[in-house]
């Protein structure tokens, strides 16, 4: 009977353990990068899974043994109620868990430093270089070097690397593409940095991980990643968009709104990025304006 | 006169606080009438709401955790249906806003208003016991502990009916929790609520340190105390060096939102990053605080069910003092993603991982114990087998968001949620069960139903990895946390999944309601005459169940560890002294319930800019503690011929049980 | 009987130590409150945000006298405690008032600097550096304030209690108070007035 019920226990926990093991192997995002980054981070997941399985399973096995044999119904089994303590075990119970830690904490060591967000990637290419702003509730784009900007759609050529500045025109918001690795938050008044790559071309969802407000569900948008020749030429069309990106024109899209559509802009005026992030250094608060009833400010 | 409180405060427009709003006053203005009808107000404000007796503190605490939970719960449930069917042009049924106000009260309640309350009632009912006191170092001030604690929960509560929550989540979100962007009543509900009860822990923590330092019966040496006695101790401890942080950062925000200073703000040299420094400083060490008395329990339960003695006692000492240590040098990896420089991440992201050591050692030593034992699978014995599987596995998930790298992907993605609740459900909140069923027959003289407890057991060990572990793979997948809504077909099944786990566990919790109404239907079959129902081996088992009000009639001396254990194996336990002596015992207080009125008052006018009515509430409060400070009567005299007459009916019980107990 | 009487005086003198190791364990929390405060000045100590910085608002032979008021009256009051030791209840009483006098004296030195402050525009919303300079000068203000209305109360209760086991016992803590309250204000004028001004 104990039996029975604890196997039924197993299954319970087992089943859905496969399933998610299974099935986050398969479509997965994290684990269907796209990227250098994004693949150097996904194998460190399974080394340090495959690892941590060394206490784990000797743990499951052990529960499983010592629940079954040492229940009260079997006399059989040897019963020493006064045992207390065994150096052995306890200098192998204290060891075990240090070894691992140790050799996570070089795994630690090393990763850290090889993925720095902030490390420029190696790469025969020269970077692209995006600043990206965040706004309530959407992203802009601005391309610096190549005098463009675009909202809530984020072009990148294949296999050349990608050089992030970030920073927020409101709260703070953390800019992440699973596909490609690592997030990084975006805060007002500070520039932090991201530098990515795509090795495969395809569109890939790109997203806000910290809660914003109401409009924060809505905060996504895609990536683009294009062959670079396409890529050249989806910037000579942005060149010829009509829409600039002006001073007057980014205060007008500070202002709490949903899912604006997708624009591209032909040119950026000057030190936009820099200005935006000194905006909250003046005495004089920027005009901000208070979070609208979000029915009424979603623009079509 | 009502400063920014309006008729508009008050929630209609949505169906479901309408409800609230309708039903709250309706359930409290019946329970007023009921009470009265039956004359209970008197025996209530007598016996329960002013005592200063520990166990009854106790149990009011518990009994406070549980509805608190069951609200955390329906939270819980309505983010589960909202996010299993709000994908694409569905929306769900609930507002973006209304949505994040349910993730924020979620998560404030079943940290501080559900697990806190839960394991400090376990904490009041069995540390005096343990170390073989009469009560606390400070009983007055365990009263005024509750009711503060009671009165911030009200505050939430409130905010039902009255105003909103915040949408801040639990931890709050600089800067969007500035007045700038949140300028509603939300925020401030929260502010007021944590700080009110954060304020009433902070002198728990005082209070427990002390009697545990101060009042062990002789000979209860430091390393002979029982394991739920040192978690005891180490959480106290971490509750008062950690909180004044989470006062700090409260009050600092308040300043802010109140006296538009610039601390968290965007503006005037303001540093969001500095909140999340301060609150993390209290907010990791605050996981430990609500997960080691848990471990505590298990090392009571492993110990008593496996019939042996703790494996690795010292082994186990050292753990949770290095655990309590490590606690506070870990809180940046709650941010790894800020662009901090890469020794930083390095840094805490090793002394993160240095806190597996001793968990893991501690899963060992539990492990250790049940072998070559004889295992007596009672319920509290289910929750730990559970509790180590499960715990394992989030362990593991935590190592992997320790690895920086690592958490640059899975960051606020679902996958952490499922890591903290895989950590606090099977790792505090089994605990707390198993501490429940174990030490619920001490209090009331009846075990609880053991077909029903396993029933919900299943409930729990069934529901819970099917609510969370779909969580883990969404994280995988990319899934944000927090979302009301999202447009990613590929989620939805996975959360249908995690919804129905959900549902799962509240058949355990209904489960858990009918085992309440059946053991009380069934106390005479299962009530414990011995006082030791589970043959225990610390001294609370030493004494009758419910304990008389003094606990000890003589206060035992103690040769070692699991000393009554050793008695009942030498044949010297239940041995009746020579004489008795008068025993004074403190008096019951009205203070705390006066004090938690004028906190309330007080949160409330605070967060409707009500100012006269602030005012009055701290003039009330600050009274009621010149008040008690001039009151020396504080003690009464139970004669020794009453303790022997009550100790008497005891061994008459014991002797009619006869050894029947235990073979 | 007299073996019960000396129990309870046992008791009770056993309770008066709990209280004073729980005021120690109370004590170390405030010190935590204080020590994220300073943190937090730390931070913000140059964040001035255009406005006027410390050399601008301090006058520090002004803070030399306030200081003087809060030290000089932890001198009575230890005075007052030597008093305690030999059951003078009249000087024990004197001396509080003293003690109260002078720590009157620095609240209200304090809330005038702080007035002033206000009037000329460098309110504590000026600036994160003057949010944080008021939030720590007013917390230890505040406890100032709160060990004043207790040091009223135990006036009240040496003047009709006379020098009772729990008065003493109350004087005691609250002498630890007002020390730990000069020691952080030791803290407060060296970095936040001294160092600010160098």
């Amino acid at each position: 009977m104990r039996k029975k019920s604890f196997g039924r226990f197993f299954k319970s926990i087992g089943l859905p353990l496969a399933v998610f093991l299974f099935s986050s192997c398969q479509g997965g995002s994290l684990f269907d990068p796209k990227g250098p980054i994004g693949s150097q981070e996904k194998s460190l997941i399974l080394i340090t899974f495959a690892l941590m399985l060394i206490v784990a399973i000797p743990v499951f096995a052990m529960v499983i043994w010592f629940s079954v044999r040492y229940r009260e119904s079997n006399k059989k089994a040897t019963y020493k109620p006064e045992w207390e303590g065994s150096l052995k075990i306890e200098t192998v119970i204290w060891l075990v868990p240090v070894a691992i830690i140790a050799v996570l904490s070089y795994l630690t060591w090393v990763k850290t430093i090889d993925l720095d967000p902030y490390k420029p990637i190696a790469s025969t290419e020269r970077p692209l270089h995006v600043e990206v702003v965040s706004l309530d509730w959407n992203w802009l784009f601005i391309y610096p070097d190549e005098n463009i900007a675009s909202i809530n759609k984020l072009v990148i050529p294949e296999g050349r690397p990608v050089t992030f500045d970030l920073t927020s025109a409101t709260v703070m918001t953390s800019f992440f593409i699973p596909q490609l690795g690592s997030q990084i938050y975006a805060m007002a008044g500070m520039t932090t940095h991201l530098n990515l790559e795509a090795d495969a071309t395809g569109t890939f969802l790109g997203e806000n991980m910290e809660y914003s407000g109401s409009g924060y569900a809505s905060m996504h948008f895609d990536t683009v990643s294009l062959p670079q020749d396409q890529f050249a030429s989806w910037v000579q069309t942005a060149k010829a968009s009509p829409s600039r990106m002006t001073l007057t024109q980014f205060n007008q899209l500070n202002t709490p709104t949903l899912n604006y559509p997708v624009t591209t802009y032909s040119s950026v005026d000057p030190g936009l990025f820099n200005h935006i992030v000194h905006s909250f250094d003046s005495e004089m608060p920027m005009p901000q304006a208070m979070p609208a009833d979000m029915t009424t400010s979603t623009k079509k | 006169m009502f400063g920014r409180l309006t008729w508009d405060s008050i929630q209609t427009h949505d169906p479901f606080l309408f409800m609230a709003t309708i039903g709250m006053p309706i359930v409290v203005i019946a329970l007023v009438i009921v009470l009265a009808y039956f004359k209970k107000w008197g025996y209530l404000w007598r016996e329960w709401f002013t005592t200063v007796d520990h166990k009854k503190i106790g149990f009011m605490y518990i009994i406070l955790g549980m509805m608190m939970m069951l609200r955390g719960f329906v939270d819980a449930i309505m983010m589960r249906a909202q996010q299993s069917i709000a994908e694409g042009a569905n929306h769900g049924y609930l507002t973006a806003d209304h949505f994040s106000q349910i993730f924020s009260a979620h998560g404030t309640i079943m940290i501080i208003f559900a697990a806190m309350p839960i394991f400090i009632g376990l904490m009041n009912i069995a540390v005096p016991l343990q170390i073989g006191a009469r009560d606390v170092a400070f009983p007055a001030l365990n009263s005024v502990s509750f009711w503060l604690t009671v009165s911030a929960s009200l505050l939430v509560m409130v905010s039902l009916s009255i105003g909103d929550f915040s949408t801040a989540g639990w931890t709050g979100i600089a800067p969007y929790f500035e007045k700038q962007y949140s300028p509603g009543s939300g925020v401030d509900y929260w502010t007021w609520a944590l700080q009110l009860s954060g304020v009433g822990t902070t002198l728990t923590g005082i209070n427990f340190f002390v009697t545990i330092i101060k009042m062990r019966a002789p000979g209860l040496k430091l390393m002979r105390m029982p394991l739920f006695t040192w978690t005891a101790l180490t959480t106290n401890a971490l509750i008062v060096l950690s909180f004044p942080a989470l006062t700090v950062a409260l009050l600092l925000l308040t300043l802010d939102r109140y006296l538009g200073m610039n601390f968290f703000t965007n503006l005037l040299g303001g540093n969001v990053m500095l909140y999340n420094n301060i609150f993390w400083m209290w907010g990791h060490p605050e996981v430990y605080i609500v997960i080691l008395p848990a471990f505590g329990i298990f090392s009571e339960v492993v110990a008593t069910f496996s019939r042996k003695q703790i494996f690795g006692y010292h082994s186990l000492v050292y753990a949770t003092a290095v655990i309590m240590i490590l606690s506070f040098t870990v809180w940046l990896h709650h941010f790894f993603t800020m662009g901090n420089s890469v020794d930083v991440n390095i840094a805490f992201g090793i002394a993160t991982m240095l806190i597996a050591i001793p968990t893991g050692v501690k899963v060992f030593d539990w492990l250790f114990t049940m072998y070559r034992g004889r295992i007596n699978f009672s319920t509290p014995m289910y929750w730990l087998v559970a509790f180590l599987v499960m715990f394992v596995v989030g362990g593991m998930t935590g190592v992997l968001m320790a690895i920086p790298p690592i958490d640059y992907l899975v960051h606020n993605t679902v996958f952490l949620v499922a890591h903290f609740h895989n950590m606090l459900i099977p790792g505090a909140l089994f605990g707390y069960f198993a501490g429940l069923i174990y030490w619920f027959p001490k209090i009331f003289g009846f075990k609880l139903d053991e077909r029903w407890g396993k029933i919900s057991f299943w409930g729990w060990a069934i529901g819970f990895p099917t609510a969370f572990f779909p969580l883990y793979v969404l994280g995988f997948m990319g899934m944000p946390r927090r979302m009301y809504h999202y447009d990613n077909p590929t989620w939805q099944p996975l959360l249908i999944v995690a919804a129905i786990g959900t549902a799962i566990i509240a058949g355990a919790f209904v489960a858990m309601a009918i085992q309440a109404y059946v053991s009380v239907k069934n106390r005479k079959k299962n009530a414990d005459l011995t006082g030791d129902p589970w043959n225990g081996r610390t001294l609370e088992w030493s004494i009758p169940s419910p304990p008389p009000v003094y606990n000890f009639a003589v206060i035992p001396t103690v040769e070692g560890r699991d000393s009554f254990w050793t008695e009942k194996e030498k044949g010297t336990a239940y041995k009746r002294p020579e004489k008795y002596s008068d025993i004074h015992v403190p008096k019951n207080v009205p203070y705390g319930v006066w004090i938690g009125i004028a906190a309330f008052f007080f949160g409330f006018a605070m967060i409707w800019y009500m100012w006269w009515l602030a005012i009055l509430g701290l003039i009330g409060a600050i009274t009621t503690v010149i008040i008690a400070a001039n009151n020396d009567e504080n003690e009464y005299v139970i004669s020794a011929e009453e303790v022997k007459k009550i100790e008497d009916a005891h061994y008459e019980r014991l002797a009619a049980a006869g050894g029947k107990q235990h073979e | 009987m007299n073996n019960e009487a000396n129990l309870h005086l046992a008791a009770e003198a056993h309770q008066s130590e709990n209280k004073l190791f729980g005021f120690w364990i109370y004590l170390m929390s405030d010190l935590i409150i204080f020590a994220v405060l300073f943190a937090t000045f730390a931070t913000m100590a140059t964040s001035f945000a255009g406005g006027p910085g410390p050399k601008q608002l301090f006058n520090l032979p002004y803070l030399f006298i306030e200081t003087m008021f809060l030290l000089i009256s932890s001198w009575t009051y230890g005075l007052s405690m030597i008093n305690l030791q030999n059951q003078k209840k009249n000087a024990v009483l004197s001396l509080l008032a003293v003690t109260f006098l002078l720590g009157l004296g620095f609240v209200v030195m304090e809330v005038t600097e702080f007035h002033q402050l206000i009037l000329d525009g460098n309110g504590p919303d000026r600036s994160s550096f003057l949010s944080s300079f008021f939030t720590l000068v007013g917390t230890h203000g505040l406890h100032v304030s709160f060990g004043l209305l207790w040091m009223a109360v135990l006036m009240v209760q040496v003047a009709t209690k006379g020098l009772t086991a729990g008065v003493r016992s109350r004087l005691m803590r609250l002498s630890l108070f007002w020390h730990f309250l000069d020691v952080i204000w030791v803290g407060v004028f060296t970095f936040v007035y001294l160092l600010g001004m160098v």
